[in-house]
């Protein structure tokens, strides 16, 4: 019974990326067949010299850029609101988590002018400031949670012996907090790489495009390419699969961070 | 897919903290600490969020048509239009049917997913985790392959048919988020104290008894929790329906985000478009509200 519904649960979750694996081999001619009679590489080499990989690029530079401004802005921020008395601290906080929650269609239309005026549309770093609607607010959660549950004994120690707040959290505070910096980095990273709504607003030439664009976008002039499609969505998600089967553990940790309360 | 309330909510013993070594006079030099820290993160904030929010708002009392440059005060008028716009009410009750539907299919896949979980090891769990990496483009396209009439795995004509477009998305929606929602079940189920089950075994309570009598009412909180975090996410669904149906056939797979990009992005109609993103906006702080008051 617990076998079976396993067994089940897996084939939901894993059959349909399988199809997409075979579909990227399928030969062409062989479209409308049940099952093809040989499989063929050709799909993966033209995906591999056509413009996809310049996607995979330009995805792997976004997200990395939203991960490191992110990561900057938003370690010190968690720091201050977790250890410093400020007024404001939870306010902060709650507004972030609304920022998370607002729908991104909300503010196409004023950031797609804004990033207009200032130059930026139709670049790559144009999206990093959208991207950071959901990757800023994730950060302050998680590494606020993070820089709470470290013992307090630390911070008040170094702040004993001399330390300013800012070194007591560069020497003492930051070193301990990196598994959580690596959970958040994974974090956006992932959600950079897989957004969609924003880079299709404000990249418009082809060679900007990043992966969910391009796959979306992807298409002959008279037909589907199908196994070039299968082939490139295979591509761009064996890395994030490889993330999670790796650090799954730093994943389900960082996605349930706080959901319970204490 | 943001699921965190911030601990900073918990009420840490911070009197502790200024009754000893901290003078109470402190707390003025830690703004002067903390601004600098801060600054950054808030400055991004304001300008990736509030700053464009607030310009959403002023752009939908106005008439723009980027294409003309041309821009005029007219108040209230979009909302008023937007009242009687079938096309924005059709899309309202898509985006509201595909919430509610998903949001149920999903709650009731995962539990039965999270006491598998709670009693798996690491590669059932990271298998599981699989579709979640998967991007949501990448996803759409694949269950569109296996659902195609002509050359599919399935091959049934359910994207050329309004009812059954709707709910293919639902279903890569469910696909997709199913495992999320499972592990923040999960993480309700490790905080059950064991205590709770043994105590119940020895009483000579059956599985099923123990289930309906205990498990669930203590992951009530968690179960709260993923309907409220679930429902905000799949109210603003734009990538698996833009990648499936883009809103076809006719408008009848359009939801509220969908609509607002074709006008903004197909049409050049800022004004219009802007006022629908607020109503969408808008209609997420109104959920956000019904779902809080209900817990």
């Amino acid at each position: 019974m617990r076998r079976a519904a396993k067994g089940g649960y897996l084939f939901f979750f894993l059959a349909p990326f399988a199809w997409q694996v075979l579909t990227s081999l399928w030969p062409e001619a062989e479209l409308g067949r049940r099952l093809p009679s040989t499989l063929t590489l050709e799909a993966w080499a033209s995906v591999l010299q056509g413009g996809f990989l310049r996607a995979v690029l330009n995805s792997l530079a976004v997200a990395a850029a939203t991960t490191v401004v992110c990561l900057g802005a938003g370690t010190p921020a968690a720091f201050a609101i977790a250890r410093l008395e400020f007024p404001g601290r939870r306010a902060l906080l709650g507004t972030a988590l609304a920022i998370s929650m607002f729908p991104p269609i909300a503010t196409v239309s004023p950031l797609y002018l804004a990033l207009k005026a200032v130059g930026l549309r139709d670049t790559l770093t144009g999206l990093v400031l959208p991207y950071a609607t959901f990757a800023l607010p994730l950060s302050l959660w998680i590494l606020t949670a993070a820089f709470e549950a470290l013992p307090d004994e630390l911070y008040r120690a170094a702040r004993v012996d001399g330390c300013t707040p800012f070194q007591a959290f560069r020497r003492v505070l930051l070193p301990l907090a990196w598994p959580a910096l690596a959970t958040c980095a994974l974090l956006i990273f992932i959600f950079s790489w897989n957004e969609l709504l924003y880079a299709l607003t404000f990249l418009s030439s082809p060679a900007k495009r990043t992966i969910p664009v391009a796959i979306t976008l992807f298409g002959g002039e008279h037909r589907e390419p199908w196994a070039e499609i299968a082939a490139a969505s295979v591509l761009a998600t064996l890395p994030l699969v490889a993330l999670t089967l790796a650090f799954q553990r730093r994943i389900v940790a960082g996605l349930t961070a706080g959901a319970v309360k204490e | 897919m943001n699921p965190r309330i911030p601990r900073a909510d918990r009420d840490r013993p911070r009197a502790a903290q200024s009754d000893g070594h901290q003078p109470r006079g402190a707390l003025r030099g830690e703004i002067a600490q903390a601004l600098p820290l801060i600054g950054p993160a808030v400055l991004v904030l304001v300008a990736a969020a509030l700053v464009p929010l607030s310009m959403a708002v002023w752009l939908s009392l106005h008439r723009s048509i980027v294409v003309f440059h041309h821009v005029e005060f007219i108040g209230l008028k979009h909302y008023r239009f937007l009242l009687s716009d079938p096309r924005f009410l059709s899309a309202a009750a898509n985006t509201l049917y595909f919430t509610a539907v998903a949001v149920a299919t999903e709650l009731l896949l995962a539990l039965p997913l999270a006491l598998l979980l709670q009693r798996s090891g690491g590669p059932f769990r990271a298998a599981v985790l699989v579709p979640w990496a998967v991007p949501t483009a990448v996803s759409a396209k694949l269950w569109a392959f296996i659902l195609n009439p002509d050359y599919g795995l399935l091959r049934v004509g359910w994207l050329s048919s309004p009812r059954a477009a709707l709910h293919a998305a639902i279903l890569i929606d469910v696909w997709k988020t199913t495992p999320f929602v499972a592990l923040l079940l999960l993480a309700g189920l490790q905080s059950i104290p064991e205590d709770v089950f043994r105590a119940a075994r020895v009483d000579g309570a059956g599985p099923l008894r123990i289930f309906w009598r205990f498990t669930l009412p203590l992951l009530r909180p968690s179960i709260a929790l993923a309907v409220l975090f679930r429902s905000l996410d799949a109210f603003r669904v734009f990538d698996a329906i833009y990648v499936l149906t883009e809103g076809g056939p006719g408008h009848t797979t359009e939801t509220l985000s969908i609509y607002a990009y074709k006008t903004l992005m197909r049409s050049g109609d800022f004004g219009y478009g802007a006022t629908l993103s607020v109503a969408t906006f808008a209609c997420v702080l109104l959920l956000f509200a019904l779902i809080r008051v209900r817990r």
